[in-house]
């Protein structure tokens, strides 16, 4: 069972390398995004530390959003998605490779390349840690919440638009935890209640997401 | 063993289907009965607020709007819930036909509030933690509609819808509580929702009848709409 999901993972990753484009082109929206707000709004550096946090994070849900429509698109299409139905991995499990492998592609490069966005916007050096680990906390759970409606939207006309109007109502909690750590810690106070909190999420949705996918799956390819 | 036939008895949309015309129609007998008696009492029982004076009384529609709101999402899962679980027909149309009156009464809710919003906080939107929330559950409804639409095979509409409509419902109370959380981390001194300390009678069977009324017309139309559909479907 393990197998499967390291294998799937592995495949996922491998498939992600050999295709480096579509993974650039979620981390340069994310960055291009975030990069239009002093545009919008005016590059005034108050200003843009204030809005920091919850720029960082919108972009990053968008970010993701973009990148779902691809996760099981690609298998759908070669029959790859019904082998692994019916496969001997129970397809709980394939759901959560998918969706871990979904993270470490469009997930953790956000962690990484967020710091430099908070330089764009001025933010105290001191904060640069509590906003990586909030994205590092928060954006398995995007992963997770997004594959549902990726699954559910498969194969539907209109299934990106339709795909944002299903998972972004879903991202709520994760993106006033996320944001709301890095302004509480900007506050000067603990962020320890968000950073937990979004611990949770994340650990809730790893258990009980992967099940939603596959019910999703197993409609979709009836 | 009787008991079992007896509960999967009416889960046939060819039983169902003279059962919910009889419903419907007591249903919105009854709803139009209470609510004209709830608009008198709202109107003309009921004593003008001593703080908010006669603003106040469109709570006879809003509060009684927020409540079926709600709880309308959590009868949609659980009807979403019983057709996953027992594959029955009727049940993925019962949610169907629920989607829009809840919608409905979520936009009713939003739009009330924010009449009374205007003469009373000066404004018609404050980014309150129960107006977004509700703002956000509009939204859950509308996806819900959106995605049951946009697959053609309605039993394949049901069951995603479903899963969708389940989801949501783990997640509504958190969304509430973050919601919550986010406001007063960023309103330091907002306005309060909390009314008078305590409530006329008269005010309160006024809301309590328009609340029955909505129960009832939620049920009356959603036996027309599943009427509609069962017509539709075969």
């Amino acid at each position: 069972m393990l197998d499967a999901a390291l294998c799937i993972v592995y495949r996922d990753l491998l498939l992600a390398l050999r295709r480096r484009g579509d993974v650039a082109t979620a981390l340069l929206f994310f960055v291009i995004v975030a990069s239009l707000f002093p545009l919008g709004i005016g590059a005034e550096p108050n200003l843009l530390r204030a809005i920091a946090p919850g720029v960082i994070w919108v972009a990053a849900l968008l970010s993701t959003l973009l990148s779902l429509g691809r996760l099981f698109a690609a298998d759908h299409a070669d029959g790859t998605l019904e082998q692994m139905l019916l496969g001997a991995a129970p397809l709980g499990v394939v759901a959560a490779a998918k969706g871990l492998a979904h993270w470490l592609v469009s997930g953790l490069p956000l962690v990484v390349i967020a710091p430099v966005l908070a330089v764009q916007y001025d933010l105290p050096e001191s904060l640069y840690g509590v906003l990586a680990l909030s994205l590092l906390l928060g954006t398995p759970v995007l992963s997770m919440i997004g594959a549902i409606g990726a699954a559910l939207t498969l194969g539907i006309r209109g299934g990106g638009v339709l795909l944002s109007l299903l998972v972004l109502p879903l991202f709520v909690p994760v993106l006033i935890m996320g944001a709301g750590s890095v302004e509480m810690a900007a506050a000067g106070l603990e962020p320890d209640a968000q950073l937990l909190i979004l611990g949770a999420l994340a650990v809730f949705s790893a258990a009980f997401a992967p099940w939603a996918i596959a019910a999703a799956l197993r409609i979709s390819l009836e | 063993m009787t008991t079992a036939v007896r509960w999967f008895w009416f889960a046939s949309p060819h039983t169902f289907f003279p059962l919910a015309g009889r419903i419907a129609r007591w249903c919105a007998a009854g709803a139009a009965l209470l609510a004209l008696a709830g608009l008198y009492v709202g109107f003309g029982v009921a004593p003008t607020d001593a703080q908010q004076g006669e603003v106040y009384r469109i709570i006879f529609i809003h509060v009684p709007a927020a409540w079926m709101s709600m709880f309308l999402y959590l009868v949609m899962a659980f009807w979403a819930a019983l057709g996953l679980a027992f594959n029955t027909r009727l049940s993925g149309m019962m949610a169907q036909a629920l989607a829009p009156t809840g919608a409905l009464f979520t936009f009713i809710a939003l739009w009330t509030g924010a009449l009374w919003g205007k003469p009373t906080w000066g404004t018609y939107w404050v980014w309150d933690a129960r107006l977004t929330s509700e703002l956000i559950l509009l939204f859950l409804y509308f996806g819900f509609m959106a995605l049951h639409a946009s697959i053609d095979d309605p039993r394949r509409a049901d069951r995603a819808a479903a899963v969708l409509a389940l989801v949501g419902a783990v997640n509504v109370p958190i969304i509430y509580y973050s919601v919550q959380w986010w406001n007063t981390l960023h309103q330091g001194a907002s306005v309060s929702f909390t009314k008078a300390p305590s409530m006329a009678a008269a005010m309160f069977a006024g809301m309590m009848l328009m609340a029955a009324a909505f129960w009832l017309y939620s049920i009356a139309v959603a036996m027309v709409r599943v009427r509609c559909m069962i017509l539709e479907r075969q």
